[in-house]
């Protein structure tokens, strides 16, 4: 019996094959999108896991210090004395080449197995890498060296993380400038009894578990974290198409469920066999949506891999997997939206009454109940979304309030377009346009979810467009600020900085260093520079927050600025007090905006920084010259000092260099911007074609008292781009506080940072124009078939015969 | 028996339909059920079929008494002891019509291929099997409609005004073949007319008025 009903109802997708088609297509194509980025986040997370776990840091507990970034070697030596099996690492970023990698430094002779990925056992591979000749790299790392830049034999070696350079750790002080220096030491599994308790030989030093989740992945949540709720949207965009087709599709065969159960089908039986179907073709869907979504994070996932190193210097290999966790994912959603897509129309088969008459139609009837419904719960999701940003904070908090604000706009927009609608109608005179009016609200249920999809992805494209605009113009700024110099120059060691600055001195019309240490600032990894008193920072510096005459302030060494992500982050004002490492506390006088930094960054007087940090390295200079004289400044240091170009860098290439991450950086949301906004259009041409399909009965008679079929056709089309546009004048102010919600809110908490919101008009009528294209194309083929109805279909509605 | 009806009553809110109906019909007999509209001709004909439920008496078919079986119980009624000839065809849409006429004798597990290609035969439907039901005709598609109800051999036919949608000739045409399909099948049929002149040529005629038989 199950099989002869599934042979009923399957029988009409075969009938239909285009709505079999906008089903799967819908739900594959949200199914892609969602899987496609799941895949980018997996293979970044199994990247950042696989190199936590090839260096033991997920499975060997460390002693870090609590107050700096770093420890003298000295208390390694104390601590092993003291019959502690430790192990010194020291890990730093250092260019080599045209590109930043990270340094491993460890000790092969006193490390746990678990944290040695490289087999030394051979005496003079541990002879050449202890004597600082040797190191190792991943293959794929190793391929993109520029080994002509450095003395060291590099090898490959396949058990290393992308990105590290490992090496022994005497080497890697030498390289990182660090003498004597070490980040942590990591603890043996199992350590002698009796000896002395750390808290009593290392107060001084904090004992931190092995952690599961590698510090690359902590860094970079927020990022996936963003791409996530992308995907979430897209699949949101996705899901409305297949509520729209499964709810048609049920609808339509209302009369059919009514015959079997009079048939003698029981009413479980019935509904058993319609989740079934649904749940076949969500997994038929999900495995061309999986297909799809690979080779969307295929194509993606090199740009994605460029914008977390650029932001995170963290690795994440270009090759994408076929993992389990993202495929299963994907095919979860599916079937998870299409069980939450088809519950409303399983819901009222299980209540439809076996004997109320037949209503084909009932779906595309407007019912005021429905819209109140919605406009009542559109009003509780913006109460959720004030709530969320009143009363919680978090990245969750700020997607949740963009999810609301969203959903809640989507389910307003009928309750909009029909009070337009009905405005419109009381305010015509002549008979068709009367009609005119009346059949686009008659149609506005059956194009509500369309156009609910179409404000959505609208919105999204206003809102994400208005964003990074606003970033690309203000970092655009910010960066000619903050790189006012035009040559800034690194000597390799202390004598070549001395040398070099005498050497600048009389070519340039200003020499201002560039130092800086690294340490905890308010217990976040932080750095400080040093700043002279200079109208380069006078003139040029973007303060946020400022007290009067920061930078006579500043010169005398009576205060500090911060960057805006320590004093959001620490919810810091002008006047409190900041602990700078190893040193004094001085009052913050300023915030300045650092966009792209994810470190705590404080600028202190040059005289202070001199007072506090007599040691540190003052290797780096600002020069300020004649932007013609750069070429042959560097040709003459080249030339004097044999200074290799990684040292020199001129204010344009680090320009094109940030705004290159930057472009990277959102290539990603546009891309899945563009494929977004495909969806919507394709839930349109899905929508018209259908109702298309029903429209007969209602054209008939308008075309029997006189109406030429070209007409009609006409009107179609005109009904599509009027819809069209009033959901893109709808979807601008609700891509706008989309807008102002990632800038303000969602920003701030994933980044630490705010930036100023611009209006680009421009672009919204570009957007405006493709969207009204869009529906030009969505309707032209249903309005073309209506054109070319034979006269004896239409007069069949006469007929009694339908 | 193959029908026994004592005291059924039905109302819809507080409009009283049937207001306590007797009716006896043994097997193999053919019953003519006319009235006014709004008389409860319908309503007792879907009591009867299981498609709704009485407030009050009793219905009992082929034995079997409706009041006491559950939802399951009904359709399973429907599947095998009684089959429905609609006004409405009431077809497949999406199935043609070699597949329309076997559909409910597959839900029955009772499909006999020789009985269903004899039926085809018989009402004119040869040549036509591989048709939708909107490439039919009216009458063709209550000639499938009559089909798949005896296709499953059921005891008791219902046919609800089963010409009403068809002009004067081919209703005739179809109530010919009906009562003689009827009558070589062994079934009892339960039909609903307005017309007096088919109720005519069925064995027995009855009338409903206010609820009750006249």
């Amino acid at each position: 019996m199950i099989l002869t009903t599934a042979q009923a109802t399957l029988s009409h997708w075969k009938r239909r094959p285009g709505q079999l088609l906008t089903l799967v297509i819908g739900l594959a194509l949200a199914t892609a999108l969602w899987s496609g980025v799941q895949a980018i986040n997996a293979e970044a997370r199994a990247s950042y896991d696989s190199a936590a776990q090839s260096l033991g840091q997920s499975t060997l507990e460390i002693l870090e210090p609590v107050s700096s970034e770093t420890l003298p070697q000295s208390r390694f030596a104390e601590l092993r004395r003291a019959g502690w099996l430790v192990s010194p690492v020291l890990e730093g970023r250092y260019r080599l080449g045209d590109r930043t990698i990270r340094i491993r430094g460890y000790d092969p002779l006193t490390a746990p197995v678990a944290m040695q990925p490289v087999n030394l056992t051979d005496p003079n591979d541990l002879l050449g890498f202890i004597g600082g000749t040797v190191g190792f790299v991943h293959p794929e790392t190793y391929a993109g060296l520029e080994l002509s830049e450095t003395d060291l034999e590099i090898y490959a070696q396949a058990a290393l993380p992308l990105g590290v350079l490992l090496v022994d750790i005497g080497t890697a002080q030498r390289l990182l400038d660090q003498r004597d220096a070490i980040s942590h030491l990591v603890l043996w599994p199992d350590q002698p009894a009796g000896l002395e308790s750390l808290r009593k030989l290392a107060p001084d030093l904090r004992r931190v578990r092995p952690n599961q989740t590698s510090d690359a992945a902590r860094l970079t949540d927020s990022f996936h974290l963003n791409l996530t709720a992308f995907g979430l949207l897209a699949f949101a965009v996705g899901l409305f198409i297949v509520h729209g087709a499964i709810g048609l599709a049920f609808e339509q065969r209302r009369a059919m469920f009514r015959t079997l159960r009079a048939l003698g089908v029981p009413l479980q039986s019935l509904v058993i066999v319609l989740a079934s179907e649904v749940m076949v073709l969500a997994v038929l869907s999900a495995v061309v949506g999986v297909a799809l979504g690979y080779i969307i994070a295929a194509t993606l996932l090199p740009d994605v891999a460029a914008t977390i190193r650029g932001l995170y210097g963290a690795e994440v290999t270009g090759n994408l997997q076929f993992r389990r966790s993202w495929w299963l994912s994907g095919l979860g959603i599916a079937l998870a939206g299409a069980a939450l897509a088809s519950a409303q129309a399983l819901w009222r088969v299980s209540k439809m009454p076996l004997l109320a008459p037949a209503q084909p139609r009932a779906w595309l009837r407007a019912s005021s109940r429905g819209i109140t419904i919605q406009l009542g719960v559109a009003m509780g999701l913006f109460l959720v979304a004030g709530l969320s940003v009143q009363y919680f904070s978090g990245l969750i908090a700020g997607f949740v309030m963009l999810g609301s604000l969203l959903l809640g706009a989507a389910l307003i927009l009928p309750g909009i377009l029909s009070a337009l609608l009905n405005m419109a109608s009381r305010l015509s005179v002549r008979p068709l346009t009367q009609w005119f009016w009346a059949d686009t609200h008659q149609q506005l249920p059956g194009l509500s979810l369309a156009l609910m999809a179409l404000m959505l992805a609208l919105a999204t494209n206003i809102g994400v467009g208005t964003m990074v605009s606003s970033f690309r113009l203000t970092f655009t700024g910010w960066l000619d600020q903050r790189l006012a110099s035009e040559f800034y120059v690194t000597g390799r060691d202390q004598a070549d900085a001395d040398a070099l600055l005498a050497f600048l001195e009389p070519r340039s019309d200003a020499v201002l260093p560039i130092w800086r240490v690294e340490g905890a600032l308010n217990q976040h990894p932080g750095e400080v520079f040093a700043v002279a008193d200079h109208p380069t920072y006078r003139d040029n510096w973007p303060m946020l927050r400022a007290v009067p005459d920061i930078w006579d302030l500043l010169a005398n060494g009576e205060g500090v600025l911060i960057n805006e992500q320590l004093w959001r982050r620490d919810d810091l004002s002008l006047g409190d007090t900041l602990t700078l490492p190893d040193g004094p506390n001085l009052q913050i006088i300023g915030v300045f905006s650092d966009y792209g930094n994810p470190k705590a960054q404080a600028i202190i007087g040059l005289s202070v920084f001199d007072r506090v940090y007599p040691n540190a390295a003052r290797l780096g200079f600002a020069v300020r010259i004649d932007p013609e004289k750069v070429s042959q400044l560097r040709a003459d240091i080249r030339e004097e000092f044999d200074l290799p170009d990684t040292l020199m860098i001129d204010q344009a290439s680090i320009k094109s260099f940030s705004l290159g991450v930057f472009e990277r950086t959102f290539a990603v949301s546009g891309a899945l911007n563009i494929l977004t906004l495909g969806v919507a259009g394709f839930a349109m041409l899905t929508s018209l074609l259908t109702l298309a399909s029903m429209r007969i009965p209602q054209l008939a008679p308008v075309w029997a008292l006189g109406q030429t079929r070209a007409r009609l056709a006409q009107f179609e089309l005109l009904r599509a781009v009027l819809l069209a546009a009033l959901t893109t004048v709808v979807a601008i102010p609700v891509g706008l506080v989309l807008a102002w919600s990632l800038l303000a809110v969602v920003n701030v908490e994933a980044f630490g940072w705010r930036l100023p919101m611009f209006l680009f008009p421009s672009q919204w009528l570009v957007l405006g124009g493709l969207t009204l294209l869009a529906a030009v194309l969505a309707a032209l083929w249903p309005a073309q078939k209506l054109a070319r109805t034979p006269p004896g279909d239409l007069l069949k509605v006469f007929a009694n015969e339908r | 028996m193959l029908v026994d009806l004592k005291n059924v009553q039905k109302s819809y809110g507080d409009q009283p339909v049937l207001a306590g109906v007797d009716l006896q019909l043994d097997a193999a007999q053919s019953l003519a059920l006319t009235g006014e509209s709004g008389s409860g001709k319908s309503t007792l004909l879907h009591l009867i079929g299981g498609l709704d439920q009485a407030d009050a008496g009793e219905v009992a078919v082929a034995g079997e008494n409706l009041r006491q079986m559950d939802d399951a119980g009904r359709a399973a009624l429907r599947r095998t002891t009684v089959s429905v000839v609609f006004q409405q065809f009431n077809l497949i849409p999406s199935l043609n019509v070699a597949a329309n006429l076997s559909f409910q004798a597959r839900l029955a597990g009772r499909f006999d291929r020789a009985w269903t290609n004899a039926l085809t035969e018989r009402l004119g439907l040869s040549g036509l099997e591989q048709r939708y039901p909107e490439q039919l005709s009216g009458g063709q598609q209550q000639r499938v409609a009559i089909g798949r109800a005896l296709a499953v051999r059921p005891a008791l036919i219902l046919a609800d005004e089963p010409t009403g949608n068809l002009d004067e000739d081919s209703g005739d045409a179809v109530m010919s073949l009906l009562l003689d399909l009827v009558r070589d099948t062994g079934a009892g049929l339960l039909m609903v007319t307005h017309s007096q002149r088919l109720a005519a040529r069925l064995d027995r005629r009855l009338m409903l008025a206010h609820g009750r038989i006249a």
